[in-house]
């Protein structure tokens, strides 16, 4: 629900920007997963209907950590891939085949507009347009 | 200190998005915001559950089943007053045409940064 999604991000930057406050430090990403489930998880009989995605680089080797939730909280890590939308099922299969591990900013880019690409042609509900966002260390 | 589009549009939304999880449940009302501040001319697409998204134009209800598409072909950046005049008389052509109901009448209101025109 679009609504909910707005709602979720703005408290969900409350509790960073006060995790940052009292900390004085940035939340890992798995750190920010469990919150985001505990999160939701409050909500059990009253959900908010996202199914947010969580991506980020933590430690000092700047790790890969990926993540998807449902909208009870319910989490999964990977070291591959994550997807969710209306193409769920269709990003699966082209991501399923086009993934390989260790590639380089350009070559990830490609090959998760690839993906996209091939995954909304499929689906009546999406193929407007698309971003591609790439986390490096350097940003 | 006067109170930016901007503000008073997420103020409503979340409003909104407070009233969806209460006893009466949402305020049944869409809205379209327009108003002009510091930062120039500014509209925002409100739903009754609480979704916000500033646009460059935009329309409520079955008539922007046709306006969005008009719309989406003939705006551009920067128009002027009478441009702006000629798009939604386009539209209104329009619903006359094709839709269902007879609306025989239309009020049309140009805002600026003085109020109105």
């Amino acid at each position: 629900l679009a609504s909910d999604v707005m709602t979720v991000q703005q408290k969900l930057e409350l509790q960073t920007s006060m995790y940052k406050l009292q900390e004085h430090r940035d939340m890992k990403p798995s750190v920010f997963n469990n919150m985001l489930s505990s999160f939701l998880y409050a909500r059990r009989f009253g959900p908010y209907f996202v199914e947010p995605l969580v991506a980020g680089l933590e430690g000092p080797d700047n790790k890969p950590f990926i993540s998807g939730q449902d909208l009870l909280g319910a989490s999964v890590f990977t070291d591959d891939f994550v997807v969710c939308g209306t193409s769920e099922q269709e990003l699966f299969g082209t991501c399923e085949s086009f993934f390989k591990p260790n590639l380089e900013p350009d070559e990830l880019f490609e090959t998760i507009a690839q993906c996209m690409l091939a995954a909304v042609d499929r689906d009546c509900l999406a193929g407007w347009g698309g971003v591609v966002h790439i986390l490096t260390p350097e940003k | 200190l006067e109170l930016s589009t901007h503000a008073a549009a997420n103020f409503i939304r979340n409003e909104l998005a407070r009233a969806i999880r209460s006893r009466g449940g949402p305020h049944q009302a869409n809205s379209l915001l327009g108003g002009v501040d510091e930062d120039g001319a500014s509209l925002y697409h409100l739903d009754y559950l609480g979704s916000l998204e500033k646009v460059d134009f935009g329309a409520q209800g079955y008539c922007s089943y046709f306006s969005l598409a008009l719309m989406d072909r003939h705006w551009k950046k920067n128009m002027t007053l009478e441009e702006g005049k000629e798009l939604i008389n386009l539209c209104i052509e329009q619903l006359k045409t094709r839709f269902i109901i007879n609306n025989p009448r239309y009020r049309l209101i140009a805002v600026g940064k003085d109020g109105k025109i």
